[in-house]
Formats: C-alpha cells, structure tokens, sequence
C-alpha cells in the first residue's frame, strides 16, 4: 500500500537520477571504467571456472615455475599450475568472503544502529560501549585473535571481518537515524498508527539507505585486504585453494629468487578488485552526497 | 588558572581510557575461553585421562565461575603472567618484550616517515588544486589504500632487491656481518648511534630502509587525504578570508591561520592510521622476516600457540590505546580553544 503511493513521486526522481549519473560519469570517467571493471568481477566470480584454459588444482598443467608466455599467460607455479586459471577461479571465493562478511555487518550493524539512534537511552549506551571496545583494538590484530580463537576456517575470516567492519555500520545508522527521529514524516507515521519498529525500520532506515551503499562500496575494498592479508599469514584459506592471498604468500618464497609472476599477478588481482570498490564508493559518493565530492 | 584547568583535561581523559582497557580486557578474556574445544583437555595434552584434565581444570581454575574466572585473570595479568609460548618454552610476556623494540622501531620510523610526506603534499594539493600536485596526491591517495601492504613489499623487495640490487636480503634487522649493538632503547639505528658506530647505523638503516617505505605508503594515504580536505575547508573559512584582507602574508595566513587549524583534524585521524598501522605491521613483519611480535604471533598462529596469540593481541591493544592517549593528551594541550572555553 505504501510502495503504491510512493511509486508515481519517485518516477521524475529517478529520471533526475539517470540524468545526475549521466553527468558525474561524464566529470569523472573513472567512474564509469571501475563500473565496466566491477561488473567484469562478477562475470568473473559466476564464469570463471568454466572459462578457464586449465583445471587450477591441476599440478603439472605445465612446466613447474615457467614465466609467462603463450600458453600459460601468468606463467606457471612451483608446482606446474597454471596461475592465470588460479587467479581467476579465485575471484568467486575472494568475493564471496568479503560480501558475505560486508552483508553481515551491514545488517546487524544498521539493526543495532538504528536501535540506538532510535530508542536512545541504555540501548544506546549498552551498544556504544559494545562499539567502542571493539574499536579500541587494532581491527586486523583483533580479526586475528578472534580467528585464532573461534578456529581456522573460512567461516571464521567471513565472522572475524565482519566484527571488526560492525562498528562502521552502527555507527553510521545511528547518526542517520537520529537526526529522523522526530522528522515531520516520522511523526505522521506515528500518528496514522505505525507501531515503534514499523515507523523504524519502516519509514526512518529506508532513508539511510544512500550513505549506507557508499559505505558498502568503500568497506568492501577494505574487507578484500582484509581477508586476503588473514589468509596471507595463513589463516582461513588453506592451499591448495586458490585465493589470492595464499597464492601471494606462497609465491613470497620465490621473489626473491626472482620469479615474479607468481606474486604480481594475483597481487595485481587483489589491487584491482580494491581499487575498483574504492572508485564506484567515491563515485556513489558523488552522486549520493555531492557537497562531499572531491 | 589555564594551566589548572589543563590538568583536569589531562586527568579527565586518562579515567576516560579506564573503561576501554576494562572492555579490552573482558574481550581478551573471552578470546582466551572460546578455544576450540575444552581448554582443560587441551592444555592436559594428548595423553590425559579424565582424572588429570580434571586435575588441569583445578589449577587453571577452569571450575569457577565466569566472573571468578576473569578476577584470576586480571590478576595474573596484573603479575606481567601471559603464560608460556609453546615454541619457544619461555613466557609469553618475556618473548614480546624482547621482540617489541624491533616492531616499535618498524612503526615509528613508518609513522614519521607519512607524515613528513604526506602532512606537505596534503597541503600542496590543497593550496593548488588541480595542478600535477593535486593529482600526484589524489593518485597517491587512491594507490594507498588499494595496495595490500604485503604485496608492496614484495614488489619493492622484488625492484630494489632482485633486480637493482641496492637494497639487503629480507632477512630481519640486521646483516649476519654485524653484531647488534649494546641495548639502550632497543631500537638499532639509534642505539648503533649512542655506541658511535657508523657502520653497524647505516647496516640498520639498509635493513630498516624497505620495510619502513611499505608501511608508510600505505599510512600515507589517510593523512594525505585528511590534511587535504581539512586545508581546504579552513582555506575556505571567513577568518581566512578576514586574514587575507587584513593584508597579512600569504605565507602568514597559510600557515598561522589555515594550518594550525587544519592540524587539528589530522591529529584526530592519526587514531585510526594507528589502527592500520599496526595491522599492517603483521604483514611486513612477515614478508621481510622481521623479529618483532607480529611475526611472534604469525608464528604462533601456525602451531596454535593460543596463549601467544593471545597475549599478542592484549599487548597489541594496550599499546594501540596508549598511543591514541597519548594523540588526545597533545591535542589538549595544543589546541588553543580548550582553554580559553571555560
């Protein structure tokens, strides 16, 4: 009944919208380009392992530690594997464990928020101090123990990232959903008889949504690094899994002796996937917020 | 009297640390209870019947309650006892003190190096938007927080190591040639200086050279950006403006007026560049064999040496709560405004 009604104000909106996005994209043709790039990702995270020349688990897919050249694009690893095929198909599990941690924390990060911002009083006070002793931790150092305590399993990373990326969330919901709390709308959907949670979740966090994805967008970068730099020290991710962090850890041992390709690709893997988060953020940013444009 | 109330400040901001460090140590607690399994059975080792896990149980205290359990813990704490590091057999608390020097050293240098970089570029591109500066900043900005820290360091170790030549083999902090010299700080640049000894510096300094730039790179970022967007805003402001038109220096007006004020944004963010620094030194602390406590705790992860792990993090913690006491003590006492508001 609701979306009923707000269907016909938002339709002018939208094409505003489209023409708004047009001209930022115009401004900024990075923005478009980490667009193009991300949604190159996600052909890559669904497709990749159909579309791969070799098996990635396959040894001896060629000769072992070969730099790269016509049939292997990325070269070979130790092994014989093909790291070209590895870094692809490692794409869907790096994703996977920075979305899933980034929807965990973006949902009970907006739940415990938008509480706090709303009701105020002790639910505030008891979720700030829960907020703040995380924060009062380095995040990787707590990603850390919390990993080493729980056990070491992907399970584990996906819950340790998003703890740590928890406070971001609430703390953002929180202020966004205070200063609506006595909004002349909110008011009227108190009064038309809306119970508490329903004007909340209802009618106040629908309005958090827009700094919310540009929080998305730029946490999921953070939340890549993150992963990839736990299963670099040898967390989570066991070999011979391909993922980009182990697969730089264990080429570590041969930069020095100078095979490169084992380390630069999947590292170049990694920046672009972060890099590309980054840029649709600030991009998001600028079309969400454009007093903050830079 | 500004100096009476400056000391409240002070004092008022240390009690303000004594809930963090209580929650710090409620979180550490509970990491160490939530090992996998039972940690009665686990400490017993492979070959303990029920009798001796229940023997264990009793001395670590494992069948008092909760609370009981965390007063015993506070208080060995209080005693400097993080229990024994499995790998080594010696105390947990005398291997981090050995190793803390050697990442202290790593950090700080990293830390001075950003902002001697980024705190001038920050407001070059502020003071001259649009130009190469500008861009080089933005481009810096960007790169920064988008390079995994561990995967700069091997693509510089791979530069400067494999195919220049210039820098020394990833093999800690110093060449086996040198002995480390006599400890004073603990930290080998300055006390290889105290000892007058050029050489056993510029050894350190060779060693220290490539880890210290991937930590910085990465802090970079942050501060740049800040330093930028807060010089801007104050460029932006009336009493800029009013400066400007009361006909004061453009290098007065920049740096009186727009920078000090800047400053104090900046200040603020420094907490979470310690946040990030101090992760990220587990990474290269890793990638250049470096013997501080990131490596310590990298080490003990792999033979689930729980209590190291542990102790690593309370320590990890501490240190990164002193360090932010010790940003907000300077802000008190810098910014001009805390005294003249009461």
């Amino acid at each position: 009944m609701t979306s009923s009604s707000v269907t016909p104000a938002t339709a002018p909106a939208r094409d505003g919208l489209w023409h708004h996005l047009r001209y930022i994209m115009a401004e900024n043709p990075l923005t478009g380009i980490s667009f193009a790039m991300f949604i190159g990702l996600i052909i890559m995270a669904i497709f990749g392992p159909y579309l791969v020349p070799f098996d990635p688990l396959a040894t001896g897919a060629g000769p072992a530690l070969k730099p790269p050249n016509l049939a292997h694009w990325f070269g070979t690893d130790h092994l014989g594997r093909d790291v070209f095929s590895r870094v692809v198909v490692a794409t869907r599990l790096d994703l996977l464990i920075s979305v899933s941690a980034v929807a965990l924390s973006f949902v009970f990060g907006s739940i415990i928020g938008s509480l706090s911002g709303y009701f105020g009083g002790w639910t505030d006070q008891i979720a700030g101090r829960f907020m703040d002793t995380i924060m009062a931790f380095p995040l990787f150092v707590l990603a850390m123990g919390i990993v080493a305590a729980a056990g070491n399993s992907v399970e584990n990373i996906v819950y340790a990232t998003a703890i740590i990326n928890l406070p971001f969330y609430a703390r953002m919901a929180r202020a966004e959903v205070s200063i609506r709390r006595n909004a002349g709308f909110v008011q009227a959907a108190r009064l038309s008889g809306n119970s508490e949670l329903r004007v909340l979740f209802g009618h106040i966090f629908p309005n958090t949504l827009p700094p919310m994805m540009v929080q998305i967008s730029l946490n999921m970068g953070w939340a890549i690094l993150n992963a990839a730099g736990l299963s670099f020290i040898g967390l989570g991710v066991q070999p011979p899994t391909p993922e980009w962090g182990i697969m730089v850890a264990e080429g570590a041992n041969f930069i020095i002796s100078g095979e490169w390709w084992l380390v630069v690709f999947p590292g170049m893997a990694l920046m672009l996937a972060v890099f590309t988060f980054n840029l649709i953020g600030d991009g998001l940013r600028d079309l969400v917020d454009p007093q903050r444009r830079t | 009297m500004s100096l009476g109330v400056k000391s409240r400040r002070v004092l008022n901001r240390l009690l303000q640390a004594v809930p963090t460090i209580f929650g710090i140590l409620v979180v550490c607690f509970l990491l160490t209870r939530a090992l996998p399994g039972d940690p009665a059975a686990y400490f017993a080792g492979d070959m303990a019947d029920e009798a001796s896990i229940e023997q264990v149980r009793e001395n670590l205290g494992l069948n008092q309650s909760m609370p009981m359990q965390f007063v015993g813990y506070v208080s060995d704490l209080a005693q400097g006892d993080l229990g024994v590091a499995i790998s080594t057999g010696q105390t947990v608390t005398q291997e981090l003190a050995k190793r803390l020097p050697a990442s202290l050293e790593l950090t700080l240098a990293a830390l001075l190096l950003s902002l001697v970089i980024a705190i001038p570029l920050g407001v070059l591109a502020a003071t001259r938007p649009n130009t190469w500066v500008d861009h080089l900043c933005r481009f810096l900005v960007t790169a920064g927080v988008s390079l995994p820290t561990f995967f700069t360091g091997l693509a510089l170790l791979y530069v400067f190591y494999y195919l220049l030549g210039w820098a020394p083999p990833p093999i800690g902090r110093l060449d086996m040639m040198f002995l480390p010299p006599e400890t004073v700080t603990g930290f080998y640049t300055i006390d290889s200086l105290i000892a007058g000894d050029w050489a056993l510096f510029k050894a350190s300094l060779a060693q220290m050279a490539l880890p210290v730039i991937t930590l910085a790179l990465f802090t970079l970022a942050p501060i740049a950006r800040m330093t930028r967007a807060a010089m801007l805003q104050t460029l932006a402001s009336d009493y800029v403006r009013t400066a400007r038109a009361a006909g004061l220096s453009g290098r007065r007006v920049l740096v009186t007026y727009a920078f000090r004020n800047a400053l104090l944004p900046v200040v603020t963010t420094l907490g979470m560049v310690f946040s990030f620094v101090l992760g990220a030194n587990v990474l290269v602390e890793k990638v250049f064999a470096w013997p501080g406590i990131g490596s310590f705790a990298v080490e003990a992860l792999v033979v689930s040496d729980y209590a190291a792990v542990q102790g690593f993090v309370l320590s990890m913690a501490l240190l990164f709560v002193s360090l932010n006491l010790l940003i907000d003590l300077a802000y008190t006492l810098i910014d001009p405004r805390v005294s003249e508001e009461e």
